[in-house]
């Protein structure tokens, strides 16, 4: 049960890879994490999900706390790198029509 | 006699022992010895003195050397010995939540609870087991003035105590719905715009929202972002998932949630889940759908609770017993 939480901070776009699990324990770190750069006015971020293994519905809400803040502040979201399983869980929250996502296999939507 | 009348005696006796035959028996004497202080919540410092006296005693002829480093041991051991009276009050402090939270977990139960509705045509079974103390999955369901019921199951996103006290809130507004609008898009519609108005920006909620009219046997149903149920046809004996599509609630205050309808015949069941059923995790990996439906369909010619029980045992097992989330299952079962 544990998450590893990479930023790499470029001029124009932040990209955040995550590997692990996202579930009730590990969401509290990736909130703390991932939030202040969503505070940045105009900012662009990428999270890139290829190493998820696990994500529950605690893990899902953080995206939706990071995805509303960025709308807050004229910012973007893309998540990329989803699994089937991550890919249905965002299909059935209604979020894939709403977010920015790109599957792993599929490469681009 | 008090352990604390006693120790001097006791712990000069060991170190004694020690000191002439370093025996194993010595050590595990002192080892007791520990533990007993503990339980006397006898300090660190204390012990230090407590040896200073005793090897006095024991030992005259001891350089003053040693018997004054002793003073420095005990001034340094000060500190550890204030950090272990702070643990022994948080220890305490936390029995007193644990207990706060048993209350608040049986007063989420009073308050959240729900009468499963008894119609002629319909069987109904639901079980809710949650994976820690407080539950993160709800459901309820309303009978309405005309016969029909609602049933709604919803996950509140952010599991613990925000999470029970927001469902609170959801089931009054579903109390509180007015009867003209039992339609379950426009109930999905205005919980929304409560969750959205109400609920910290972190707290999302899934739901799941049906209606049964007994008359005409239609079942109209809407999703705000649930894990879709599914519907057995018991004439072809086939599962159907029941597929809808919509957001979840606390996201977008102007979502829209279309409805969808089935004919439920005779026989026919329909079977709604939290996420905990379906991401319930195993041995090697996750459980697949057709395994669910398995067992379902083991089971499908029992009495609904009976298959709720049932299926939620398989499930149990195949987890080791250990839930990783909450778990609910509903069962609506036509009879006649």
């Amino acid at each position: 049960m544990n998450i590893t939480i990479d930023v790499q901070e470029q001029a124009q776009q932040t990209t955040i890879n995550l590997a692990g699990e996202i579930d009730a324990y590990t969401a509290p770190k990736l909130r703390e994490t991932a939030f202040p750069y969503t505070e940045k006015q105009g900012a662009d971020i990428v999270i890139d999900l290829s190493g998820v293994t696990y994500m529950d519905s605690t893990g899902l809400g953080v995206f939706v706390g990071l995805f509303k803040s960025l709308n807050a502040n004229n910012g973007t979201l893309k998540l990329t790198g989803l699994s089937d399983r991550l890919k249905r869980l965002f299909d059935i929250t209604g979020l894939a029509d709403i977010m920015n996502i790109n599957s792993g296999s599929e490469g681009g939507v | 006699m008090n352990f604390r009348d006693t120790m001097l005696d006791e712990y000069k006796e060991i170190l004694k022992t020690y000191i002439n035959d370093q025996t194993e028996q010595a050590l595990y004497m002192s080892q007791k010895f520990s533990r007993k202080s503990i339980e006397f919540k006898i300090s660190p410092e204390e012990m230090i003195s407590l040896h200073k006296t005793s090897i006095m005693e024991l030992e005259p002829e001891l350089p003053e050397s040693l018997l004054l480093s002793l003073d420095i041991l005990l001034e340094v051991m000060m500190s550890y010995g204030l950090a272990y009276r702070e643990h022994q009050s948080l220890r305490t402090i936390q029995r007193e939540l644990i207990n706060e939270i048993e209350v608040a977990a049986s007063m989420q139960q009073t308050l959240l609870g729900t009468q499963i509705p008894n119609i002629p045509s319909m069987d109904i079974g639901a079980i809710s087991v949650p994976a820690k103390q407080m539950s993160g999955d709800y459901y309820h369901f309303v009978s309405h003035e005309n016969g029909a019921i609602s049933v709604a199951i919803a996950d509140i996103i952010g599991k613990g105590i925000p999470a029970a006290l927001c469902m609170s809130m959801i089931k009054y507004s579903m109390d509180s719905m007015p009867e003209d609008s039992q339609a379950p898009g426009d109930v999905l519609e205005r919980l929304n715009r409560v969750v959205e108005q109400n609920v910290d920006p972190t707290m999302f909620i899934t739901m799941f929202s049906g209606l049964y009219n007994p008359e005409t046997h239609m079942f109209s149903y809407s999703s705000a972002g649930h894990e879709p149920g599914f519907f057995y046809h018991a004439e072809t004996g086939e599962f159907e998932e029941l597929q809808a599509k919509g957001l979840l609630l606390g996201v977008d205050k102007k979502a829209k949630y279309n409805e969808y309808d089935r004919k439920v015949e005779v026989g026919d069941v329909i079977l709604l889940m939290s996420d905990g059923v379906t991401e319930c995790r195993t041995e090697d990996g996750f459980l697949e759908v057709d395994t669910l439906i398995g067992y379902i369909e083991k089971y499908i010619h029992l009495g609904s609770q009976e298959i709720a029980n049932k299926v939620y045992k398989e499930l149990e097992y195949l987890q080791d017993f250990q839930l990783r989330d909450d778990f609910t299952l509903i069962i609506l079962k036509r009879t006649i």
